[in-house]
C-alpha cells in the first residue's frame, strides 16, 4: 500500500474517531485521549531510533519538554498559533537531536544510551535555571475556553494530537519500507558489516536522532496548553521515558504497529488506572509489563500475533520479505 | 559570587569526603558495567533499596547503621546473582543485551522505585546514629561526622574490593572474564558462575553504599535518579573498570560538583556530573585510567 | 605497472599488544594474491585496517591513488575495496536477498552506478545463484548452515562491485568440490578484473590461485613473492609450513 493512500486512510479514520468521541459526549474522553494519542507519537518515535535502528534513547523526556519549552518561550513573546508551534517543536528538539547525536552516536550503544540520560538531565537543569520560562518555580499557559469550530478547546488540541500521531505513524512506515529502513535494519544489526557494506552508518544514525526527537518535540509543543501548569520536574519526568521505551517493547518494536498498539494499550490502562487505583500502582504495572514482555516476548505483542498466525518460532518478523513473493517495489508483510 | 577562602576550603574538603562515598556508590557499577559489560541502570534503585532495609532495621531494631547494612549483605549478594540469572538466561545468552537488557533494567529500577513508594510512602526518611549529629571543628573547616564516617568506611570498601579483584582467586578470575572467557573455560572455571559471582557483589556493594547514603542524607524513593548519571558519569570518567580509576574520578566529580553547589548555587550541581560524563564521552572514552 | 593498493609502513597495536608491525606491499591491479599465515598473525587485522573498519595508528594505505588515511569503511568501500569477514556477519532480521540489497543500495547504487541496468532483486537473484544459494533467497540466515554462511558473505561482497576484494577464509569447512567452486568463481572475478587478496589456510587453493604470496607472521612480513619461492623459504617453513 502507497504512503499517501495509508495517510489518506489515516486521515479518514482520525476523523472518524474524533466524530466517535464527540458523539459520546463526554469531554474527559478528550483529555484521556490526548494523552493516550501524545504517547502514540512518543513510543513511535523513540521505536525510530530504538527499535529500528537499535539505539537506546533514555532522554525521551527531554525532547518532549524541550517542544513544550519552546511553547512556553513563544508564548511569553507573542503567543503563535499552536501548528505553528508544533513545527518550533520539531525544528528545535530535532536539532538537538542531530547535536546530540553529534556528540555521542560514535560510541558503542550503552555508551549512547547513558549519554541521553546525561543530556536529558543537563538540558532540564538549564530549563530549572533559566528565568525567563520559570524556571524551577514553572510557567503559566493561559488557555482559551472555547475556540471554533471545535467548541471546547481539548476538542482542538485533540485534534491536533491526532494530526501528529497520523504523522509520525505515517513517517514510520515510510520510513520503513524505504532504503532508509534497511539501512537502519543493518545499524541495528550489525553495524560494523554495515559499515564495510557502503552503509554510512553515522549520517543514517543523525537522520534517525533528528527524527525521533523532532517528533518528540512536536508531542511536547501542545502540552502547555493542554496541562496550563509547566513544571519541570513532571515535563522532563522519567514517566515520559519510561513509557516511551515501555510502549514499543511492549506493542513489539520491527514495525510501526507495535509502538501504536502498545501506546493505545498501556496508555488506555495507565489513564484508567490512575483514574482508579493511584499512579504509583499505574507506573508499577508498567515496569512489570515492560520486564515481563522483555524477558517473555521479546518481541512484543505484535511479534506474538504473528507467532501464533503463523506458527512458527518466534522469528524476527517484520517488514521484509520473509517467505514472500518478489514483487517491483518493496512490501512487506506488515501491511 | 561571594568568594571567600573559608568557602572553598570547605567546598574543597567536603567535596572529597562526598567524592569518597560516591567511589562507593559507583563501586557496584564499577563491576557491572566496567568489567562486566553490563549496564545495570537500575543499581542506584537498589542502593536506595539498601537505604530503606538500614532504616527499616535501624528504626525498629536501633541497629547501627553501617553494621545493619553489613548484615544483609548476603541477602542483596542473593539478589544480585539472581538477577544475573534472569539476565544471562534471557538476553546475554540470546545476544540481545543491548536493547532488551537495557529495557530490563529500567523496568527494574522503576519497579524498584515504585515498590518503595508503596511500602514506605513518599516522605524522607533518616537515620539514627551516634556519629549523625556531631560536627568537628578545625579552624576554618568544618566537617560534619555523618559525612566523615561513611566517607572513610566507603575508603576501606574500595581497599576491600581491589584486594580482592587482585589478590584472590575468584577477584582475579573476574577480571579474566572480562577479557577472556574462553581461556577461562579452559581453566575449567565457569565464565557465567564467575560473572554472576561478580554480579552479586556488584549489588551487595549496594546494601553498604544504601546505609552511607541514609547516613549522609535523608532519603526518598527516587533519589536513586541523580545518582544515575553520577555513577556512569564516575565509572566511565574512571576507566570503566579500574577501582583506583573510580577513586580518582569520584574525588574529581565531588570536588567540582561541591564548589558549583558553593559558588553557583545547588540548583547547577546536578548538571555537574552529567556535563562531565558528556565530556568524557565526547572527548575521551576509555578515561583516566582506561583499559 | 601503477599499484592498485599500496601499503606503506602500516602499524597497529592494541593497548601493549603489537598487532602490525611495519607491513609494506602493493598490489597490481588485476593480481591475485594470496595472503597466508598463522592464526592470529594479524591477517584479518590487516584487512580491517585497510578497509577502515580499524584505524591504523602508524604508515599509510593508498588505494586507486587516493590516501585513505581518514575516510569511514563505507566510504573506501565505496571507492572499490570490499571484504567478506572471517566469521561472517550476516544481517539477521533480513532475508539473503535483503542482505544483498544492502550493498547495493548503499554502494552500487550510490556511486551512481546502474548495476550494469538490472533492477536490484534481479540482480541479487543473480548473486545468490553464483554462489549457489539461490534456493534459499528469501530465507533468513539463521537457517543456513556455516558453509552457506560464508558463501552469503562473499555474494555480500561481491554485491559491492568492488575493484578489489578481500576473500577472508571464504573456504573454511567447504567440501573439496565447493572449494574448486568457489575458487573457479574467485577467478572469474578476477578475469573481469576485479582483484583478488585471498586469505586462506587451505594451501592447495591458494598455490593454485595466487599470482603471488605474502606471509605474515606474528604480525610481520615475513615473506613476498612468487608462491613457489615462498613456501621453500626457510623461514616461512619453519614459521607456519613446516611440521
Amino acid at each position: 500500500m502507497r504512503s499517501d493512500i495509508f495517510f489518506l486512510i489515516c486521515l479518514v479514520v482520525g476523523c472518524a474517531l474524533y466524530g466517535g468521541v464527540v458523539v459520546l459526549g463526554n469531554d474527559y474522553i478528550f483529555f484521556a485521549g490526548y494523552v493516550v494519542l501524545q504517547y502514540v507519537v512518543l513510543a513511535t518515535a523513540w521505536n525510530i531510533l530504538g527499535g529500528y535502528c537499535g539505539y537506546v534513547n533514555f532522554g525521551s523526556a527531554a525532547f518532549f519538554a524541550l517542544g513544550a519549552y519552546s511553547t512556553v518561550a513563544f508564548y511569553r513573546f507573542y503567543p503563535l498559533p499552536i501548528p505553528i508551534l508544533v513545527l518550533i517543536g520539531a525544528v528545535v528538539s530535532g536539532a538537538v537531536g542531530l547535536m546530540m547525536g553529534y556528540l555521542t552516536l560514535r560510541l558503542r550503544g550503552a555508551f549512547f544510551a547513558i549519554a541521553t540520560l546525561a543530556l536529558a538531565v543537563v538540558l532540564e537543569t538549564l530549563v530549572v535555571n533559566w528565568d525567563y520560562v520559570g524556571g524551577s518555580r514553572g510557567a503559566y499557559i493561559v488557555r482559551p475556553e472555547t475556540i471554533a469550530p471545535f467548541g471546547p478547546y481539548i476538542r482542538y488540541l485533540f485534534m491536533i494530537m491526532l494530526l501528529v500521531a497520523i504523522g509520525a505513524v505515517t513517517v514510520a512506515r515510510l520510513i520503513e519500507r524505504s532504503q532508509l529502513g534497511y539501512g537502519f535494519a543493518t545499524i541495528r544489526d550489525d553495524e560494523l558489516a554495515a559499515e564495510a557494506l557502503g552503509v554510512p552508518t553515522l549520517r543514517l544514525k543523525l537522520i534517525a536522532t533528528a527524527i525521533s526527537g523532532g517528533l518528540m518535540g512536536m508531542a511536547g509543543a501542545p502540552f502547555p496548553y493542554y496541562i496550563g501548569y509547566l513544571q519541570p520536574a513532571t515535563t522532563f519526568g522519567l514517566d515520559y521515558t519510561v513509557n516511551s521505551i515501555a510502549m514499543p517493547m511492549i506493542g513489539g518494536t520491527t514495525s510501526w504497529v507495535g509502538p501504536l498498539v502498545g501506546a493505545v494499550l498501556l496508555g488506555s490502562l495507565q489513564q484508567i488506572a490512575t483514574v482508579t487505583i493511584s499512579s504509583a500502582i499505574n507506573l508499577l504495572i508498567v515496569g512489570l509489563l515492560l520486564v515481563g514482555f522483555v524477558i517473555v516476548a521479546p518481541n512484543g505483542i505484535v511479534g506474538l500475533v504473528h507467532r501464533y498466525i503463523q506458527h512458527r518460532p518466534d522469528d524476527f518478523v517484520g517488514r521484509r520479505r520473509v517467505g514472500g513473493e518478489a514483487t517491483g517495489e518493496t512490501t512487506g508483510s506488515v501491511p | 559570587m561571594i568568594f571567600s577562602f573559608d568557602l572553598l576550603i570547605n567546598a574543597l574538603v567536603s567535596g572529597i569526603l562526598i567524592g569518597g562515598f560516591y567511589a562507593a556508590v559507583t563501586s557496584g557499577v564499577s563491576l557491572s558495567f566496567g568489567i562486566l559489560d553490563i549496564v545495570n541502570i537500575a543499581h542506584p534503585a537498589f542502593i536506595v533499596l539498601g537505604s530503606y532495609v538500614v532504616y527499616a532495621l535501624n528504626s525498629s531494631l536501633g541497629l547501627d547503621p553501617i553494621l545493619a547494612s553489613i548484615i544483609v549483605t548476603p541477602a542483596f549478594y542473593a539478589l544480585g546473582a539472581a538477577i544475573y540469572q534472569i539476565y544471562y538466561v534471557s538476553f546475554e545468552k540470546r545476544g540481545q543485551e543491548s536493547l532488551r537488557g537495557l529495557a530490563f533494567f529500567f523496568g527494574l529500577l522503576f519497579i524498584t522505585e515504585v515498590t518503595l513508594v508503596l511500602y514506605f510512602g513518599v516522605d524522607y526518611r533518616y537515620v539514627e546514629a551516634s556519629y549523625i549529629g556531631p560536627t568537628w571543628h578545625f579552624g576554618p573547616l568544618d566537617i560534619p561526622l555523618r559525612i566523615l564516617v561513611p566517607s572513610l568506611v566507603s575508603l576501606l570498601l574500595i581497599a576491600a574490593l581491589q584486594l580482592t579483584l587482585t589478590k584472590t582467586f575468584v577477584g582475579r578470575a573476574i577480571m579474566a572474564v572480562a577479557q577472556d572467557q574462553l581461556a577461562l573455560r579452559l581453566m575449567a572455571v565457569d565464565p557465567i558462575r564467575i560473572k554472576r559471582i561478580a554480579f552479586g557483589i556488584s549489588i551487595a556493594t549496594a546494601s553498604l553504599a544504601g546505609a552511607f547514603l541514609i547516613i549522609i542524607q535523608p532519603v526518598e524513593p527516587s533519589v536513586g535518579r541523580e545518582y544515575i548519571g553520577r555513577v556512569f558519569a564516575i565509572c566511565v570518567l574512571g576507566g570503566m573498570g579500574s577501582l583506583p580509576g573510580t577513586l580518582i574520578a569520584a574525588f574529581l566529580v565531588g570536588v567540582v560538583e561541591s564548589l558549583t553547589a558553593t559558588f553557583y548555587g545547588p540548583s547547577w550541581a546536578p548538571a555537574v556530573s552529567f556535563g562531565f560524563l558528556l565530556l568524557t564521552l565526547a572527548v575521551r572514552p576509555a578515561g583516566i585510567l582506561g583499559r | 605497472m601503477t599499484a592498485l593498493l599500496a601499503i606503506d609502513n602500516l602499524g597497529k597495536r592494541f593497548g601493549g599488544f603489537v598487532a602490525l608491525d611495519n607491513i609494506s606491499f602493493t598490489v597490481k591491479t588485476g593480481e591475485r594474491l594470496g595472503l597466508i599465515g598463522p592464526n592470529g598473525s594479524g591477517k584479518s587485522t590487516l584487512v580491517n585496517c585497510i578497509c577502515g573498519t580499524l584505524r591504523n595508528e602508524r604508515g599509510s594505505v593508498r588505494f586507486n591513488n587516493n590516501e585513505l588515511g581518514g575516510t569511514t569503511a563505507h566510504q573506501r568501500t565505496r571507492l572499490g575495496l570490499a571484504r567478506t569477514f572471517q566469521l561472517p556477519r550476516p544481517f539477521a532480521s533480513l532475508s539473503l536477498i535483503d542482505n544483498l540489497r544492502i550493498p547495493l543500495l548503499y554502494t552500487v547504487a550510490a556511486r551512481g552506478g546502474a548495476h550494469h541496468g538490472h533492477p536490484i532483486e534481479a540482480r541479487s537473484a543473480e548473486l545468490l545463484h553464483e554462489v549457489g544459494l539461490e534456493s534459499k533467497a528469501y530465507r533468513l540466515p539463521r537457517e543456513l548452515t556455516q558453509v552457506e554462511m560464508r558463501k552469503l558473505e562473499l555474494a555480500r561482497a561481491m554485491a559491492a562491485e568492488p575493484k578489489l576484494l578481500f576473500a577472508d577464509e571464504s573456504m573454511a569447512g567447504l567440501t573439496h568440490s565447493e572449494v574448486e567452486d568457489i575458487l573457479s568463481l574467485l577467478n572469474r572475478l578476477n578475469a573481469q578484473g576485479v582483484t583478488i587478496i585471498l586469505i586462506e589456510h587451505i594451501m592447495r587453493a591458494v598455490m593454485s590461485f595466487s599470482q603471488r604470496l605474502v606471509v605474515l607472521v606474528s604480525g610481520r612480513k615475513i615473506a613476498d613473492g612468487d608462491p613457489n619461492d615462498v613456501v621453500r623459504d626457510p623461514e616461512v617453513e619453519r614459521a607456519y609450513l613446516g611440521q
